[in-house]
């Protein structure tokens, strides 16, 4: 089983260890010595770490999160990491985040489009450690390639793909050696795990910028 | 050009909150930099830790204005918009006819064009008398008017997605905000059952059809989609069930959540290819028993004519 980062651990709860991250609970979510439960069921990253995939996140990275919905997973990431750009294109749930990015001064929301990194170029910081990517739309392996401008040489993509979000009636392994193939283009890929039994069709991926 | 020009932070006071926060929402640029480092070389910020305090502010406030104006994003000045750009169409349609029939017989034009077509070549004309005069601006203003739809339209494509995204993108935002203009609202068509949402826009062969004398109608104005009218008339009650059905769904999820569902889509995609399929492979089988009839709708019908796409 990986290191898990400075700032996440488990903790034993109802008889099972979990993971937890200290900070301002924000969804209801259980707390235990006033850590929060991270829900590997929620959340692709905490089912990646879970899953003991080797992330090599070490703890107060400057970090990028596509597809931050209402805050649920940036929220446990902005309690071990750095400076963190949480980009979501929904209004709806960016509300959420905003109440979540209020109370974490580290922990800044955008509301914009991942496919058009050109939107937020002017405020996310280029040189960067880690996108953590979990977007649930079609071209998931080019979103992560056209974000690559914010990474630093050897920064790291941490990404949740969704096989039925590029297409719904082919084979998930099919798509997932398509996306490995679009990947490789900007990145090397270090790990590759499905996220089953947390969540089904979904691959998690662990690769460093070329 | 300096190396901060593209900076969200460029030209912005400090101290100024709200020109922060739209700096934040306008902030566009080719590429990254290492902004922080920037700001504070340019004394946006006296250190990094100041910078990101302030980065905070701004992009908190800009998110929560930004989501809230997204939140406005009015579904009654969307049906206001359309029925204006049908207004314009239909009055504009009316004007050209009235147009064919005076200008093409008291002007000289060699025009193959009808309709607004001839309408632009009748604005064009350099009028001889007071007549002709008449009939040129009336020209004119139809012109103007075809114009005004056009713009109209942009702005109702611009503004579906903002009011309804999961709706717009499955039935395409004018479809959309017809669909919304019909039911009332987008609450009101959120909260209607998907065999309503397939009839509206249908209604004269509807209560035609509950008066016992008529067949009931298999589509109202989804008529105009391509899932319906691309597939063949057996197939269709099938195809407009299923659309309604997804539509119906869209809308709720558009009024009850405001975010974009991928699965949603996904699923009619899946279904209409089922349907399609069915062409094919069941030439000499028996039909699945769908609701026959008429193809009613008469909205649905002249949209599709006025279409002039």
């Amino acid at each position: 089983m990986s290191e898990l980062p400075a700032g996440v651990e488990r903790r034993t709860v109802a008889g099972e260890a979990r993971l937890t991250t200290a900070g301002e609970p924000v969804y209801g979510e259980p707390t235990v010595d006033d850590r929060r439960v991270w829900d590997a069921g929620r959340s692709k990253l905490g089912a990646m770490l879970e899953l003991g995939m080797d992330t090599r996140l070490a703890g107060g990275e400057k970090l990028l999160y596509l597809g931050a919905a209402s805050g649920t997973t940036v929220s446990h990431v902005a309690d071990f990491a750095g400076p963190t750009y949480a980009v979501e294109f929904a209004p709806r749930p960016v509300r959420d985040l905003v109440d979540v990015a209020e109370s974490r001064p580290n922990l800044f929301p955008l509301l914009a489009d991942a496919r058009r990194p050109r939107e937020y170029a002017g405020v996310v910081e280029s040189g960067l450690d880690c996108i953590v990517q979990d977007v649930a739309t079609r071209g998931q392996a080019e979103v992560a390639n056209r974000n690559a401008q914010f990474l630093a040489d050897d920064g790291l993509l941490l990404a949740a793909i969704k096989a039925r979000s590029e297409d719904v009636v082919a084979e998930p392994q099919a798509v997932f050696e398509d996306v490995r193939a679009t990947l490789s283009g900007s990145y090397e890929i270090l790990e590759t795990e499905r996220l089953e039994p947390y969540h089904d069709d979904h691959l998690g991926v662990v690769a460093r910028k070329r | 050009m300096t190396e901060t020009d593209d900076a969200w932070f460029a030209g912005v006071d400090p101290g100024d909150a709200a020109a922060a926060a739209a700096a934040i929402r306008e902030a566009a640029a080719d590429e990254p930099r290492d902004w922080p480092a920037l700001a504070v070389e340019s004394g946006f910020a006296a250190e990094e830790a100041e910078y990101y305090d302030r980065l905070h502010a701004a992009t908190v406030d800009a998110a929560r204005e930004a989501a809230r104006a997204a939140g406005r994003a009015d579904d009654q000045q969307l049906i206001h918009a359309l029925r204006a750009m049908d207004d314009a169409e239909r009055t504009a349609n009316e004007l050209a006819e009235r147009l064919e029939e005076w200008a093409g017989a008291l002007l000289d034009v060699d025009a193959d064009a009808t309709g607004l077509d001839f309408a632009a070549v009748v604005a064009a004309h350099e009028p001889a008398d007071a007549t002709e005069e008449r009939a040129v601006s009336l020209a004119q203003r139809a012109v103007d008017l075809r114009d005004e739809r056009d713009d109209l339209r942009a702005f109702v494509e611009r503004r579906a997605p903002e009011v309804a995204p999961n709706l717009a993108e499955m039935a395409g935002p004018v479809l959309a905000a017809r669909l919304i203009s019909l039911a009332g609202g987008l609450e009101s068509l959120a909260k209607k059952p998907a065999g309503t949402v397939q009839v509206l826009g249908a209604e004269d062969a509807l209560f035609a059809h509950l008066r016992g004398h008529a067949p009931s109608p298999k589509h109202g104005v989804i008529f105009t989609h391509e899932f319906v009218r691309g597939t063949r008339p057996d197939d269709r009650g099938s195809a407009a069930r299923a659309l309604a059905g997804k539509l119906a769904i869209a809308a709720r999820i558009d009024h009850y959540a405001g975010e974009r569902r991928a699965s949603v889509h996904e699923d009619l995609r899946e279904r209409m290819e089922t349907i399609r399929a069915r062409a094919e492979s069941e030439s000499d089988e028996t039909t699945d028993g769908d609701d026959g009839g008429e193809v009613a709708g008469g909205d649905g019908a002249a949209d599709a004519e006025v279409d002039d796409e």
